[in-house]
C-alpha cells in the first residue's frame, strides 16, 4: 500500500507539478469526539460543513494513519548507478569506470551548477546585446558538463587554468555570479575590479582566463611543476580548445610534462570549431586525445557530466600516483558562436545546433536521468530554476548599477610589494600615482 | 690603458685614485692566487694581459676587499638566494649538468640537485611558460635564456603571461620571476646572436629591467631581482663575465643587495654627464680617463636599472654639468638613449642643457661577422671621446 501510494503520488506530482498529499485512511479508526467541544471551531462542526467535521475528526485520529507526502525525501531514490559511454583510450590498458554512481544531492548540485552557468551566460549575451558588456565575450553555454564534471572530480585545493572561454570555470572555481557579471560590465565590484574583463578573471587556485591561444598550457604545466616541487599531492587541470591543440607550445609542454612526470591533466575541450574553422580543416589529426603521443589519453563524452566526472577522477588518480601527465579530450559543443561578434551560423548549420540542443544538452540529459529514476521531482528542478533565475537577475542588477572603478585605480597594481611609483600619463604634466 | 685590461684596479668607487704607493709585501698564498688569476686573464684576453702582469706588483688591495669576476658574482648571488629560500630554483638550457653554457651556474647542480637546478629541452616558449606558471603557483623561479636572442621565442610568456598579470588581476595574482641571461653583442657571433633587448623589454609596464655593469652590480642586483615579487628581466653581458672587479667588504655579505631603480655615479665630474649601462660603462670610464688628461672631467652615471629608470639621478647630474651624452650598445631608434633624451626634455634639467643631448649607440644595422666590421658596428672609446668633445663644442 505504501509503495502504491508512493508511485501514485509521484505520478500525480509530475502531472500536476504540485505537491500531492495523500493520506492513507485505510487503517484509520473513527473515534467519537469528546462531547460538548468547549471551543467549537467556527464552521467546523456545523452541519453545513460535514467534510470539515470529518477532517477534524480525522486529524484527531491521524496518529493511527499513515500519511504519504510526495515531497518526502525518503520517497526519492537516494542513489543510482548509471551506465556511461565508454572512453576511447590511447596508451591506456584500462580507462575510467563505465558505471557512474550518482546521489540525489550530487545530481541536484550538478544541475544547479550547470543551470547557473547556463543562465549566467545567457544573461551575458543579453547584456552584450544591450551594449552593457563590450569587447570580447566568449560564451560557454552548451559546454557546462565539462566545467561541472571536472570540478566534481577534483578538490578545491587542486589547480585549474583555462583559455578565454572561462566564465563557467570562474564560477565553478568559486567566484560568485555577481562578481563575474560585474567584471564583464567593467565595474569595481568585479572579481578583477573591472581591470581584467572577460578573459582575465582569477580566484585562489584558478589562474584565469588567458587571452593568448595556447599560452595557458605551459603555464598549467608550470603550476603542476610547483605542485610536484612542493610535494602537496595537488594536481593541475590545464584546459585548451581544439584550435589551440595545434599550437607548438603545447607539444613543448607535453614533452616536459612527460619527461618530468608533472601531475598535469591536459584537457582538450573539442567543440568542433576553432573560431570559424572546423576541426577537419585545422588539424591533420583530429584525434586530440592521441596528440600527446607518448602521453596516455582518453576521449570522453563531454556532454554527459557523469562521463566527465568519472574520466577526470581517473585522470586525477593517474596524476596523483606519480605516473605523470594524461590527456583528456572532451567532445562537447558550444551553442553560441566563437564570441559575441560571431553569429555562429556561417560555418555550421542551424540544424546542427538544434540537433545537439535537443538530443545532447548536458542539463537536459542530467535532468531526464534523475526524473526517470525518481531521484527528484520536476517541481524541485523548477524551484531550482527559479532560484537561479533570481540569483542571476540580482547579479545582473548589481553588474549594471555598480559604479565603474575610480580613476585613482588606473595605475595601481603594476607591481606587487613595491613602494609607490610615478606613472607617466598621456602627457608630461600628467603624473599619476601607482601603488601596489 | 684599454678597457679590456682586466687588472686595472676597478674599485667600486671610481673616484678614489689607484694606490700606487709601495707597501707591505703580499702573503705567498695571496700571491699565488693573484698569479693564477692573472694567468687566467692572460689566457682569455691575450696580449692585453701582458700589461696586467707588469702592473701587478703595484696592485694593492685592502685586506677586506676581494677580486671577483662578474660570473662568480652572479654564481654567488644565485647560490646565496637558493640557500636562503627553498622556493627559489633555476631552470634553463644546460644550467645543471653542463654547469651553465657560460659557466655562470657552475657547481649549483652539484650542490642543490635536480629538483632546484633543472635542465630544460631547447623549448624556450614552453619552459618560459612553465617558469611563469610555477611563479604563479608560489615558487620563485630563475628562468635562464642562453642568450636573450632566444627569449624572442618566449616573449609572449614574458610580456603577456608575466608582466601584465598582476595588473589584469587587479592585484590577485603576482608573478615573482627572474628572466636572466646574456644580452647584446658578444664577439663574432653575428646578427642573430647579437641583439640588445633593453629597449624592447623596458617598453613594457609590469616588468622591471635591470642591466648590471660590474661584479657588485651583478651580485647585488641579481639578489634584489630574485627577492623582488615581480617579473624582472636581468640583462647580463657575455663579454663581462670574465672581468674581475673589486668587491667591497659590504658586498661580500649574504644580505648584500643593490636596490632596483637607482643609478650610480661611478665617477664624479663637472663638465659633462655620460650615462650608460652594462659593458659600455667601462668604455665611458676609459674615455673619461683619457679626457681627464685634457682637463675635461666627465661624470659617468651607471644606470644599473633600465626600467624603472632613475631619471632623477641623471637630471641632478645634468643640472650640474649642463651637458649629456648617452652611451649604449643597442640600436639608436626607439632605444634607451632616445628615452633618456625624451625624459630630460620633459623635466627640469632641459633648461640646464647648454647643447642638445648626444646619443652614442650601436650602428643601425644587423651585426656583421668580420672582425673589422663588427668593431665598427659598436661604440668604441674614440667614438665616445669624439661625441663628448662635440657636445662640449671643443
Amino acid at each position: 500500500m505504501q509503495n502504491m501510494l508512493t508511485i501514485i503520488s509521484s505520478a500525480l506530482c509530475r502531472i500536476t507539478g504540485k505537491n500531492v498529499l495523500l493520506i492513507d485512511l485505510s487503517d484509520c479508526s473513527l473515534v467519537q469526539l469528546e462531547p460538548a467541544d468547549p471551543n467549537p471551531i467556527p464552521g467546523l462542526s456545523s452541519p453545513t460543513n460535514p467534510a470539515a467535521a470529518v477532517t477534524r475528526r480525522a486529524a484527531l485520529t491521524l496518529c493511527g494513519a499513515r500519511v504519504v507526502v510526495s515531497r518526502s525525501f525518503a520517497d526519492f531514490t537516494p542513489q543510482a548507478t548509471f551506465d556511461i559511454k565508454k572512453c576511447d583510450l590511447h596508451r591506456l590498458e584500462e580507462g575510467p569506470s563505465q558505471k557512474a554512481e550518482l546521489t540525489r544531492e550530487q545530481g541536484l548540485q550538478y544541475y544547479r551548477t550547470m543551470q547557473t552557468v547556463r543562465r549566467m551566460e545567457l544573461k551575458a549575451d543579453q547584456l552584450y546585446k544591450q551594449k552593457i558588456i563590450r569587447g570580447f565575450c566568449h560564451l560557454y553555454d552548451g559546454q557546462e558538463a565539462c566545467a561541472a564534471g571536472i570540478e566534481a572530480a577534483i578538490n578545491p585545493s587542486d589547480h585549474l587554468i583555462t583559455a578565454y572561454r572561462a566564465h563557467g570555470y570562474t564560477y565553478t572555481r568559486g567566484v560568485p555570479v555577481k562578481e563575474i557579471l560585474a567584471e564583464l560590465t567593467g565595474r569595481k565590484g568585479g572579481v578583477a575590479k573591472g581591470k581584467g574583463g572577460s578573459m582575465h578573471m582569477y580566484a585562489p587556485h584558478f589562474y584565469g582566463g588567458n587571452g593568448i591561444v595556447g599560452a595557458q598550457v605551459p603555464l598549467g604545466a608550470g603550476i603542476a611543476l610547483a605542485c610536484q616541487y612542493q610535494g602537496n599531492n595537488q594536481i593541475c587541470v590545464t584546459l585548451y580548445g581544439d584550435g589551440a591543440a595545434n599550437q607548438g607550445q603545447l607539444f613543448e609542454s607535453f614533452n616536459m610534462a612527460a619527461l618530468w612526470k608533472l601531475p598535469c591533466i591536459f584537457i582538450c575541450e573539442n567543440n568542433k570549431y576553432g573560431m570559424g574553422t572546423s576541426v577537419e580543416r585545422a588539424s591533420a589529426s583530429t584525434d586530440y586525445y592521441k596528440r600527446g603521443d607518448f602521453i596516455p589519453g582518453m576521449r570522453v563524452d563531454g556532454m554527459d557530466v557523469l562521463c566527465v566526472r568519472e574520466a577526470t577522477k581517473f585522470a586525477a588518480d593517474h596524476c596523483r600516483s606519480g605516473k605523470g601527465p594524461i590527456i583528456m579530450e572532451l567532445q562537447t559543443y558550444r551553442y553560441h558562436g566563437h564570441s559575441m561578434s560571431d553569429p555562429g551560423v556561417s560555418y555550421r548549420t542551424r540544424e546542427e545546433i538544434q540537433e545537439v540542443r535537443s538530443k545532447s544538452d548536458p542539463i537536459s540529459v542530467l535532468k531526464e536521468r534523475m526524473l526517470s529514476n525518481n531521484m527528484a521531482s520536476a517541481e524541485e528542478f523548477k524551484e531550482i530554476d527559479i532560484e537561479i533565475r533570481k540569483e542571476v537577475e540580482d547579479a545582473a542588477q548589481f553588474a549594471t548599477s555598480d559604479p565603474e572603478p575610480p580613476l585613482e585605480e588606473l595605475c595601481n597594481h603594476i607591481f606587487y610589494n613595491s613602494p609607490p611609483l610615478e606613472v607617466r600619463g598621456t602627457h608630461p604634466w600628467s603624473k599619476l600615482k601607482s601603488t601596489s | 690603458m684599454t678597457h679590456s685590461d682586466p687588472y686595472i684596479n676597478r674599485s667600486a668607487d671610481w673616484s678614489k685614485p689607484t694606490d700606487l704607493g709601495g707597501g707591505s709585501a703580499f702573503s705567498p698564498a695571496e700571491d699565488r692566487l693573484k698569479m693564477a688569476a692573472s694567468l687566467k686573464c692572460f689566457l682569455r684576453s691575450g696580449k692585453n694581459a701582458v700589461s696586467a702582469l707588469r702592473r701587478r706588483e703595484f696592485h694593492r688591495s685592502a685586506p677586506a676587499a676581494v677580486q671577483m669576476t662578474v660570473r662568480d658574482a652572479l654564481n654567488q648571488a644565485m647560490d646565496e638566494e637558493l640557500e636562503r629560500d627553498e622556493r627559489v630554483f633555476l631552470m634553463g638550457e644546460e644550467v645543471a649538468q653542463y654547469d651553465g653554457a657560460y659557466k655562470v651556474s657552475r657547481g649549483l647542480w652539484k650542490k642543490y640537485g635536480d629538483k632546484r637546478i633543472i635542465d630544460t629541452p631547447i623549448t624556450e616558449m614552453g619552459f618560459a611558460g612553465i617558469a611563469v606558471g610555477a611563479a604563479m603557483a608560489g615558487l620563485r623561479p630563475i628562468c635562464e635564456f642562453m642568450t636573450f636572442n632566444f627569449s624572442m621565442q618566449a616573449i609572449d610568456q614574458v610580456i603577456n603571461s608575466a608582466a601584465k598579470t598582476y595588473y589584469m588581476s587587479a592585484g590577485l595574482q603576482p608573478v615573482p620571476i627572474v628572466f636572466r641571461g646574456p644580452n647584446g653583442a658578444s664577439a663574432g657571433v653575428a646578427a642573430q646572436h647579437s641583439q640588445c633587448f633593453a629597449a624592447w623589454y623596458a617598453h613594457c609596464p609590469g616588468l622591471k629591467v635591470v642591466s648590471p655593469w660590474n661584479s657588485e652590480d651583478a651580485k647585488g642586483l641579481l639578489k634584489s631581482a630574485i627577492r623582488d615579487d615581480n617579473p624582472v628581466v636581468f640583462l647580463e653581458n657575455e663579454l663581462m663575465y670574465g672581468v674581475p672587479f673589486e668587491m667591497s667588504e659590504e658586498s661580500q655579505s649574504k644580505d648584500f643587495t643593490v636596490p632596483i631603480g637607482k643609478a650610480k655615479v661611478e665617477r664624479q665630474g663637472n663638465h659633462v654627464t655620460v650615462v650608460s649601462h652594462s659593458r659600455y660603462v667601462s668604455h665611458c670610464l676609459d674615455a673619461a680617463a683619457v679626457l681627464a688628461k685634457e682637463g675635461i672631467e666627465c661624470e659617468v652615471v651607471n644606470l644599473r636599472t633600465i626600467r624603472p629608470m632613475d631619471v632623477e639621478s641623471i637630471e641632478t647630474s645634468v643640472m650640474k654639468t649642463n651637458h649629456l651624452v648617452t652611451v649604449e650598445g643597442g640600436w639608436p631608434q626607439f632605444g634607451v638613449g632616445a628615452e633618456i633624451c625624451a625624459r630630460i626634455m620633459e623635466g627640469p634639467a632641459f633648461n640646464y642643457l647648454d647643447s642638445p643631448v648626444t646619443r652614442v649607440t650601436g650602428v643601425d644595422i644587423p651585426m656583421p661577422y668580420a672582425k673589422i666590421l663588427e668593431d665598427h658596428s659598436l661604440p668604441q672609446i674614440k667614438d665616445i671621446i669624439f661625441s663628448i668633445k662635440k657636445t662640449l663644442n671643443v
